[in-house]
């Protein structure tokens, strides 16, 4: 599956699910795939001008202050909170193990997001149950 | 007279693979170091990917003479980029000694001609002729097999390029002749009906070529639309346009569409090309003459993927740490274009300029310093600062370090503060690694922000806790006033009461 181009990767994750494959292969070369070693970090809490990621392979940690507070993997997604409110990052995200990403620019995530709808509403559907989880357990 | 070959197969601590700008600056920093290394090639001559690319057109990096500088200075290196860099200024700036007069960026020639001048004065050996043929792992060694034999080091630094030619596993695109194989006949394309698939550096390059020798039609096409904004600060611009330019003017015959290639096929004399438009039902048919894949390149790596070295974008590039070596395999490095692979903080989706000789030269000087110390136990000397001197050394630094002009938002410099050794100078480094790092300090670069406008940012880290500040940009980019300097002093202040 690693050896697969990017849009067969894609159409794979839950995200991308509603989209046809002209739009794949158009969000495949819109986005950029960057790979991380284990320990490094893709994302750091405070610092400035970050992106939206899509995990394509492996898995991570989201930190907080330096305690760990969730683990994510393959099309799990982070980022799109700064992206969105231009605020830096609450929290670091550092691979755990060999971490493969799409990058999107943080500016371009609202423009991306308005030009497939469908990926926003699947995007939205997560928020939500993000948003649910976290007030089950306050 | 035969003249012996330096390296003959056998150990050695470092191998350095290729001969181009990359490997030569690598050899360059390591022997200032007084690191033992081959260095292996299999051309017969230094240049690397500029005895070849590019085909047609000049370079898009500058080289301008200035009277208010002196050639072969650190401070000429920001009006220079396409020359390697070297602690002797007789080293450096040689690429000015080849520039044809009123040009200001060189040719594939020039380029040539300045990186063998660097070659031969600066007296880099290399054994031409041998070719790199397969990789293995022997304990903690690397044993590279080439055409003269086997050579074992603890560390191999690959500065290969990307020179490989790169297409897509789309159906019948095989069929389609590569960028590296378009013909420099002038009359080759000469009343033909051409697609070209991309719409990257090299398939702006062969369509502004092709357009002069008066094709009948031009298509380009890939999935991604251009982003215009960012083409037109892009240094593509003035060379590379015209077709473009073209087709959004509406001139007969000119086509540039974002479209999937689902598939090419062969119809006698033609092609039919078909793309599929996504605000389209129906797929678009393209009846050409010829078809070019400017679907870009991939590293040469052989069979470093056998050997568990990761990498990404479908295989073209290894995935690197912030010091250029592979995140799945210690001991093997990359230098030259490669290191663009380590994408550093990439504020904003701003990249490196590493696939570039301005930015991969002083990488190569960082990676020896890094290799000799991590690798090779060799210890290179800081130099000690006064803490009343650090904020008029880094506006200083702001105002004229051609690392950070060039390399903006990925190369630093850095300064470590603690109790027992005060203020250390640890150089120019990836701004990655001191922000990812642990130690106390301040790194300071120049970084694009979110409007694009350039910006001194600094960091400083203080009981462990990282602030990041952004300063005010300045109009005619100088920092080394005092208001910039009262900031810095200010902003360090806590810190610099531990030295």
């Amino acid at each position: 599956m690693a050896d697969a181009p990017v849009a067969e990767r894609l159409a794979q994750l839950a995200l991308f699910a509603d989209l046809r494959w002209p739009e794949l292969e158009a969000v495949a070369h819109t986005f950029e795939e960057e790979v991380f070693g284990e320990g490094q970090r893709v994302i750091r809490q405070g610092i400035s001008g970050s992106a939206f990621y899509v995990v394509l392979e492996g898995e991570a940690s989201v930190l907080v202050d330096g305690s760990k507070r969730a683990r994510l993997g393959r099309g799990d997604f982070f980022g799109e909170i700064s992206a969105l409110t231009g605020d830096v990052p609450t929290a670091d995200i550092q691979a755990e193990t060999m971490l493969r990403c799409l990058m999107l620019p943080g500016a371009q995530l609202e423009g991306f997001l308005l030009e497939y709808p469908a990926v926003m509403l699947r995007m939205l559907h997560a928020e939500a149950r993000r948003v649910r989880e976290a007030n089950r357990w306050r | 007279m035969a003249v012996e070959r330096p390296f003959p197969p056998g150990a050695y601590p470092v191998v350095v693979v290729g001969s181009g700008p990359g490997g030569l600056q690598t050899s360059y920093c390591l022997r200032r170091l007084g690191l033992e290394h081959a260095v292996l090639s299999e051309d017969d001559g230094p240049g690397g990917m500029f005895r070849r690319f590019p085909l047609f057109e000049r370079l898009i990096s500058w080289t301008h003479p200035s009277a208010d500088v002196p050639r072969g200075s650190r401070a000429f290196e920001a009006h220079d980029q396409n020359s390697l860099v070297a602690d002797d200024p007789e080293l450096g700036s040689l690429v000015l000694d080849y520039l044809g007069e009123d040009h200001r960026r060189p040719s594939r020639d020039e380029m040539g001609a300045g990186l063998a001048a660097f070659a031969e004065r600066a007296a880099i050996d290399v054994r031409y002729g041998c070719r790199w043929e397969s990789t293995r792992r022997d304990e903690d060694a690397l044993v590279l097999v080439t055409s003269d034999g086997e050579y074992r080091c603890t560390a191999a630094i690959f500065a290969i390029g990307m020179t490989e030619p790169w297409v897509p596993s789309i159906p019948g695109l095989e069929l389609s002749m590569h960028y590296v194989a378009v013909s420099k006949a002038s009359d080759r394309y000469h009343d033909r009906r051409v697609v070209i698939v991309g719409k990257r550096n090299s398939a702006f390059e062969v369509g502004e070529a092709i357009v002069r020798s008066g094709l009948r039609e031009l298509t380009l096409v890939s999935p991604r639309a251009p982003d215009l904004a960012r083409l037109a600060r892009s240094p593509l611009r003035p060379w590379y346009l015209t077709p473009y330019d073209e087709h959004v003017r509406g001139a007969p015959g000119r086509y540039v569409l974002n479209a999937s290639v689902e598939r090419v096929e062969r119809r006698e004399d033609a092609y039919l090309l078909h793309a599929l438009d996504p605000t389209r039902l129906e797929a678009l048919v393209v009846e050409v003459d010829d078809v070019i894949a400017a679907t870009g390149f991939r590293a040469p790596l052989q069979d470093l993927p056998e050997i568990g070295v990761a990498t990404v974008l479908d295989g073209r590039l290894p995935a690197l740490t912030p010091l250029w070596e592979s995140v799945t395999v210690p001991g093997v490095y990359f230098a030259g274009n490669i290191t663009q692979a380590a994408q550093g903080l990439r504020k904003h989706g701003v990249a490196s300029v590493s696939s570039m000789v301005c930015g991969f030269r002083y990488n190569a000087r960082i990676l020896a310093r890094h290799v000799a110390e991590a690798v090779f136990d060799i210890r290179v000397e800081r130099r000690r600062l006064e803490p009343t001197a650090v904020g008029s050394y880094l506006v200083d630094e702001l105002d004229r370090a051609p690392e950070l002009t060039m390399q903006k938002g990925y190369l630093a410099r850095v300064l470590s503060v603690d109790e027992r050794d005060g203020v250390l100078d640890q150089g120019i480094l990836p701004l990655e690694v001191f922000v990812d790092g642990k130690n106390d300090g301040v790194a300071v670069t120049l970084e694009f922000d979110a409007d694009e406008t350039i910006r001194p940012v600094v960091y400083v880290r203080h009981c462990g806790a990282l602030q990041e500040t952004s300063l005010p940009p300045h109009p005619l980019r100088r920092y080394d006033d005092v208001v910039y300097r009262d900031t810095l002093e200010r902003l360090l202040a806590p810190l610099l009461r531990l030295a």
